[in-house]
């Protein structure tokens, strides 16, 4: 099998509209393993690519709950059990003047969360990807839209593929090493 | 077929409004801000300011240097003015930093789009403020390589700081602060570094930013998680910029000082802060885009709309300004008339007035458009402010401390050569900051600029 040495097709678009019909019209052919890059942020096309969640809202409330209990446990603790300092005589557990410190932490923690989630979730730093080996890859970043269809899709197929994509208004199609 | 990077059109970009100069493709935008960083020659201009701000830079590590040797002592603080050009810096140098976040998170939330050619150099200048504004509580601790007894951690002396106290607030705020700064402009940066890192012709060159683009491919699940992360940092930083300053402002409220025991100060603080910063934003962006020729990218509706929000926030501390003094009147405390009354007419009243005249007088001009459509008006104006706002903080911290409740421990506080050559070299340190971010850095968002470029089957984004 000739498919199983390539990574997959990859087809160069001009505008991000060309690139979001083409997406769409890959995922109606069936495929599924495939992926889009673009120069900038396209609306709609990572659903266009069939991704339908994104857990990323949901751990970042996460990380901002474990900065709140933390910080206000933390402080709760010095202030009552390990480190009790009476002040004027006000209660130990002075609840107000925490709130300072647990948002700040609350904060600190849920932006972290994005930051490191966002990372993690994109496999990012990741040294070597083979959709780098396209000749003209470098432009993804600069003003070219590309969409590379996998060849470890099920529906792969050497030359059906690249007819698919042939007949997309696309520019020119490459195969990719891995 | 379009031609090579033909997806501009410029018949669309006359009827939007002017965020971006007519007639820019993906390829221009990419071009004209990349090659500042990679292909341009370094300006000779650019070799002086660094020259001269790396030169005041290293008085900066001089005058540090002496500190450490010698003590705070070198400094004009004393008893009863325990507080000056430390935490006067300390305040001027954070607020400034606001304005950065303000651009980048807030605007980015109401969706104002012009917003996107200035909110990296913003949020870069934010970080250098920053950098310089912990600078002055780490000095003024006297020991501060001891700085770490400040974190809550167990330790052999059995002791903990006081979470009761404003200045342990601040340095969960500051460094918070500090921290989601950094982050937000970092993640903002790593789809340019991989421009770059895809544009750069030399060889290491291409290592280090590639090392810092972390393998970024644009592609489009990265782009959803990357928007999503984007669109939370900023929301988070929101608030968080908000309460900085509020704690900020908390350092002096919570304190029983005539001047400072005021409710007023944390919003008034916080205007205070993006109404310093913005200024600031003003002063390094007019000289900047005429010199790299950023006209197109940052317009005359931008200069025009920073002036506009110069103008709002002044107005906000003028009325602070009116309700301290009114405040002053209708409390009936004979310590607060007292306090405004020395403002007004003890030692220092000449910097009283000069504050007035630099942030409530002279800002009236911006009403006019002509004044704020001329370079060279809004450029002296946003000067004025800068001092102004400084100005504002030595009135707060000095004029309210050197003459309290009993008048056998008034004094006067005078900075010395040190205290001066200190702050003059943090000038300096943010500024070769500055120029060395706009020689290694696209100043620019590119990515998101490529956004603004209109093409004809609609926008990218919304």
């Amino acid at each position: 099998m000739e498919s199983t040495r390539l990574y997959g097709l990859m087809a160069e678009f001009d505008n991000p509209a060309d690139l979001l019909a083409a997406a769409r019209a890959a995922y109606a052919e069936g495929y599924r393993k495939m992926d889009a890059y673009s120069p900038m942020p396209v609306h709609g096309l990572a659903e266009a690519l069939g991704v339908q969640k994104n857990p990323l809202p949901l751990i970042v409330l996460l990380g901002g709950l474990v900065g709140c209990l933390t910080a206000f446990g933390m402080l709760w603790a010095i202030e009552t059990i390990i480190y009790p300092l009476n002040v004027g005589g006000r209660p130990f557990n002075s609840w107000p003047a925490f709130i300072p410190i647990t948002f700040e932490t609350t904060i600190l923690f849920a932006a972290l969360a994005a930051v490191l989630g966002m990372l993690a979730l994109n496999g990012l730093p990741q040294p070597y990807h083979p959709v780098f080996n396209a000749p003209r890859f470098a432009l993804a970043t600069h003003n070219r839209f590309f969409l590379c269809i996998e060849a470890s899709d099920p529906k792969f197929d050497l030359v059906a593929t690249r007819r698919f994509l042939e007949n997309l208004p696309s520019r020119e199609v490459v195969e990719v090493a891995p | 077929m379009a031609k090579e990077g033909q997806s501009g059109n410029p018949a669309v970009a006359e009827v939007e409004a002017p965020v971006i100069g007519p007639g820019h493709t993906y390829a221009s935008v990419t071009d004209k801000i990349s090659s500042i960083v990679l292909t341009r020659k370094t300006p000779r201009a650019w070799w002086i300011g660094f020259t001269i701000t790396f030169l005041l830079t290293m008085l900066l590590l001089y005058s540090i240097g002496n500190l450490l040797v010698r003590g705070v002592g070198l400094w004009g603080v004393n008893v009863p003015v325990g507080w000056g050009f430390d935490i006067i810096n300390f305040v001027w140098w954070i607020g400034i930093g606001h304005a950065g976040t303000l651009i980048s998170a807030i605007l980015l939330l109401l969706r104002q789009e012009w917003r996107t050619s200035i909110n990296r150099f913003a949020e870069a200048m934010t970080l250098f403020a920053v950098a310089n504004a912990a600078l002055y509580p780490l000095m003024h601790m006297g020991r501060p390589w001891l700085a770490y007894w400040l974190l809550p951690y167990p330790n052999t002396m059995g002791t903990w700081p006081q979470p009761r106290s404003p200045l342990v607030w601040d340095v969960f705020a500051v460094s918070t602060y500090a921290l989601v700064s950094f982050l937000f402009w970092f993640i903002g940066l790593i789809p340019d570094l991989a421009t770059l890192r895809d544009r750069a012709k030399n060889r290491f060159v291409k290592i280090v930013y590639g090392i810092l683009a972390m393998g970024w491919r644009g592609s489009a699940i990265h782009w959803q998680r990357y928007e999503t992360a984007y669109l939370l940092l900023a929301g988070l930083a929101t608030p968080l910029v908000v309460s900085v300053h509020t704690v900020v402002s908390f350092d002096f409220s919570i304190g029983i000082i005539p001047g400072w025991h005021a409710t007023i100060f944390p919003p008034y603080f916080v205007a205070g802060a993006i109404y310093a910063g913005f200024a600031m934003v003003l002063t390094l962006t007019i000289p900047i885009r005429s010199y790299y020729g950023l006209e197109d990218f940052i317009t005359m509706r931008h200069v025009d709309n920073m002036g506009k929000i110069l103008l709002a926030t002044g107005l906000i501390v003028a009325y602070g300004y009116m309700m301290e003094t009114f405040m002053a009147w209708y409390s009936g405390s004979k310590y607060e008339q007292y306090m405004i009354l020395n403002r007004m007419q003890g030692p220092y009243k000449t910097l009283y007035w000069a504050l007035i005249v630099c942030n409530v007088v002279v800002p009236q001009l911006l009403w006019s458009q002509r004044v704020r459509r001329n370079l060279i008006a809004l450029w002296i104006i946003s000067l004025v402010v800068g001092v102004g706002m400084w100005l504002e903080r030595f009135i707060i911290v000095v004029v309210s401390l050197h003459r309290d409740f009993l008048p056998s421990a008034w004094g006067m506080y005078r900075p010395t050569a040190w205290d001066w050559s200190t702050y003059i070299g943090t000038l300096g340190f943010f500024l070769a900051l500055l120029f060395l971010f706009i020689r290694f850095l696209p100043m620019i968002s590119i990515f998101e600029m490529r956004t603004l470029v209109p093409h004809p089957a609609g926008k990218a984004r919304h």
